[in-house]
């Protein structure tokens, strides 16, 4: 195990004002979406729904894949099967390579970052354009997105208005945020009409229409899709569900777990290539089918990216989404990141105080505290708990297991923190910030059994 | 009269005896026939919770075992009572002896609305309260609803403390947010940890508490620490010291 969460939420929370800054404005958005909730007097009946849509779909996913690729097919839309993110790459820069593309414009798609798909096309040659505001903001800055819907949110306007100055070529200095919106749309605009293919993620992929949906807040995939003859549209093989009438559960859960409106802006549903132009679907596993191969933690894949487990989290919020070595930070990364690398992402079932929140918000019901609980037998399982804890732990169950050892013990450790010995170990870690407990003389047991059964009490 | 078998988790038995005195005074005074069996020690959730099943099974056997002859098991502990009702399946399997002890071990608060069927709370308490939902006993235990769902209101914690005379319960800004305690992730993420807590004091300080009253000594443990060293005037007391004096009856 490693302490990589640890010390990096260490070295965030160290500027307190700002840590609390991207506190105040994550839980803002936990509010508007508790509002949005709230509005709905069926909320929990949606997600019980569409938790069950969701378990019901994993347990026949292949069938359904192949449902989908029947009836795309049939509306024209081309199917690719990509085992892993190099074979989805491989597909990706083929299509594009093909048609001369040069210039690609793509909306937001979380399996594109995991794929690694725009160092590899640029490596190619081709320009890769993120269109989404946040991911555009981080694509200029050189760095990965550091929450999976508001990819930017670690940055503050003034940072933006800097970047915009360096990159874009903006007024020095700028930082009201409909200046720095309107100078991006412009940007955004000249990139959208020279692209030579649009790319984009999957929200949904509806088995029974062989469709997919595309959801966005600022249009992008559909200005993206719209103008060129070639859309890419990459997707995970957890994004199909049977039917068009399932839609309404998820869309409605979406929005509103997402960042608490109503419905989102854009919601668009593909059929069929434009006349005359292409329309790819590749479908991608990447690990996933070993994750449904594992009962305790099948359930993640019925993620539908809303984020709101990040929002909600009240370590995510204080230590900000470069504190996770997975790419997708929070409790959903959190479960995902060590079933693709249990060594790398072994701090990451470890950050979480286990609260319970993210269980509660997630609008498909992923029990994520308790998956992060299993996780972390896993890493002790696998003897990647470091041997100070493992052996911590054994010695402490011994003790725990004689009443005679942990009575002695108890008394033993209750006396010198009265002496003020107790100060090293974890007793030093936790009173860097804390006082200890002031310990008592006598324990319960000890009172008890003075009192001749606690009689007196 | 039923027989109660008080489970005293060990940190209160060893750093908040009048906690487990105050429980006791409570129960005995419903009428309980309460006995403290001495063989017990700890649930095993330290163990279980950095991922040392092994380690964690036999306590588990253990209180399986030292708790098996009683009508109910009760302790002045969410934390403690979850690991029993939801996390001892996943060590000891399906038994039906572990169903039937999970489903009749209870934590104070719960007990005394649920089982002992407290309706009326005698007592006084000229105070401005703080309450802290501890997480397990809150979204796994279900002493309440949490912000997060949308089920009609519940707070089990509340109709106990709120029927004292002179107690005004504080509005909190976030009425549900953990403290950071998270047991070893106290001291595994100390930095996270301390900030979480000290932001929960600040909600409390803001709301104008003067008592952090809670059902888990351990998050009570966390936020005391915080507390000391920047030396503030709040104090935190378990539910079970507000309520050891009110008479409460059916």
């Amino acid at each position: 195990m490693n302490s990589f969460h640890a010390e990096r939420a260490a070295a965030f929370t160290r500027d307190v004002p700002h840590a609390h800054w991207h506190d105040t404005a994550l839980w803002f958005v936990r509010v508007k979406r508790d509002r949005g909730a709230a509005s709905v007097p069926e909320w929990e009946r949606l997600r019980d729904a569409a938790s069950g849509i969701k378990a019901h779909t994993l347990s026949r996913l292949a069938d359904y894949l192949e449902e989908f690729e029947r009836n795309a097919a049939s509306n024209g839309i081309q199917v690719h099967w990509a085992r892993d993110g190099a074979e989805h790459n491989r597909i990706v820069g083929e299509i594009l390579e093909r048609r001369g593309v040069k210039v690609v414009a793509k909306s937001k798609s979380m399996l594109t970052e995991e794929c690694g798909l725009n160092p590899y096309l640029e490596a190619r040659g081709i320009e890769i354009v993120d269109t989404d505001l946040g991911e555009r903001i981080v694509q200029l800055a050189g760095e990965p997105p550091s929450h999976i819907v508001m990819p930017a949110i670690h940055k503050k306007k003034e940072e933006i208005g800097e970047l915009f100055h360096r990159k874009l070529g903006t007024a020095a200095g700028l930082s009201d945020p409909k200046v720095l919106t309107e100078a991006a749309r412009q940007h955004l605009r000249r990139k959208f009409l020279g692209a030579q293919a649009g790319l984009s993620g999957v929200n949904f992929a509806v088995a029974e229409t062989g469709g997919i949906v595309v959801v966005t807040n600022e249009g992008n995939a559909d200005m993206g899709t719209s103008l060129p003859p070639v859309h890419v549209a990459s997707m995970g093989v957890e994004k199909v569900i049977p039917r068009v009438r399932d839609l309404g559960i998820f869309l409605r859960l979406l929005a509103r777990s997402a960042t608490g409106q109503p419905v989102s802006t854009y919601t668009t549903h593909f059929h069929a290539p434009l006349r005359g132009g292409e329309l790819h679907v590749v479908i991608v596993d990447n690990g996933r089918s070993q994750i449904l191969g594992r009962e305790p933690f099948r359930r993640s894949l019925s993620c539908i990216r809303c984020g709101a487990c990040l929002n909600t989290c009240p370590v995510y919020r204080r230590s900000g989404g470069y504190s996770y070595s997975y790419l997708i930070p929070g409790p959903i990364g959190s479960v995902l990141g060590p079933q693709r690398d249990p060594v790398a992402h072994a701090s990451l079932p470890f950050a979480s105080s286990l609260c319970g929140s993210c269980s509660d918000v997630c609008p498909v019901k992923i029990d994520l505290h308790h998956e992060l609980l299993a996780l972390r037998e896993e890493i002790r399982s696998q003897n990647i708990l470091p041997w100070s804890k493992r052996l911590a732990m054994q010695v402490a169950s011994f003790v725990l297991r004689h009443p005679v050892l942990y009575r002695a013990s108890g008394r033993v450790a209750r006396s010198l923190m009265r002496a003020g010995l107790v100060r090293f170990g974890p007793a030093g870690a936790w009173a860097r910030q804390r006082e200890l407990p002031e310990a008592p003389k006598e324990s319960f047991r000890e009172l008890w059994k003075r009192e001749g059964g606690g009689r007196e009490a | 009269m039923p027989r109660v078998g008080l489970f005293v988790p060990c940190y209160v038995d060893q750093f908040y005896p009048q906690v487990g005195l105050a429980t006791l005074r409570i129960l005995r005074r419903l009428g309980a026939d309460v006995d403290f069996p001495a063989e017990q020690t700890c649930c095993g959730q330290p163990m279980y919770n950095s991922g040392c099943a092994a380690d964690a099974r036999p306590l588990a056997e253990r209180f399986l075992r030292v708790f098996a002859g009683y009508d109910h098991v009760v302790a002045p502990s969410g934390s403690c009572v979850s690991m029993v009702r939801t996390h001892f399946r996943e060590l000891l399997g399906d038994r039906p002896d572990l169903s039937a002890l999970a489903a009749r071990t209870y934590e104070l608060c719960e007990y005394l609305v649920d089982v002992a069927g407290v309706k009326s709370v005698e007592g006084e308490f000229r105070r401005k309260v703080g309450l802290h939902r501890s997480c397990h006993g809150l979204r796994e235990l279900r002493l309440g609803r949490s912000s997060e769902r949308m089920d009609p209101p519940l707070d089990k914690v509340r109709q106990l403390l709120g029927a004292l005379r002179g107690i005004e319960i504080v509005d909190l800004q976030r009425p549900d947010e953990c403290c950071g305690f998270g047991g070893t992730f106290a001291v595994s993420e100390e930095a996270v940890s301390c900030l979480m807590g000290k932001d929960r004091i600040a909600d409390h300080e803001k709301a104008g508490a003067e008592v952090i009253a809670g059902y888990d000594m351990s998050c009570l443990m966390h936020l005391d620490g915080l507390l000391r060293r920047d030396r503030k005037a709040i104090r935190v007391m378990h539910v079970a010291e507000i309520l050891e004096e009110a008479r409460l009856a059916p």
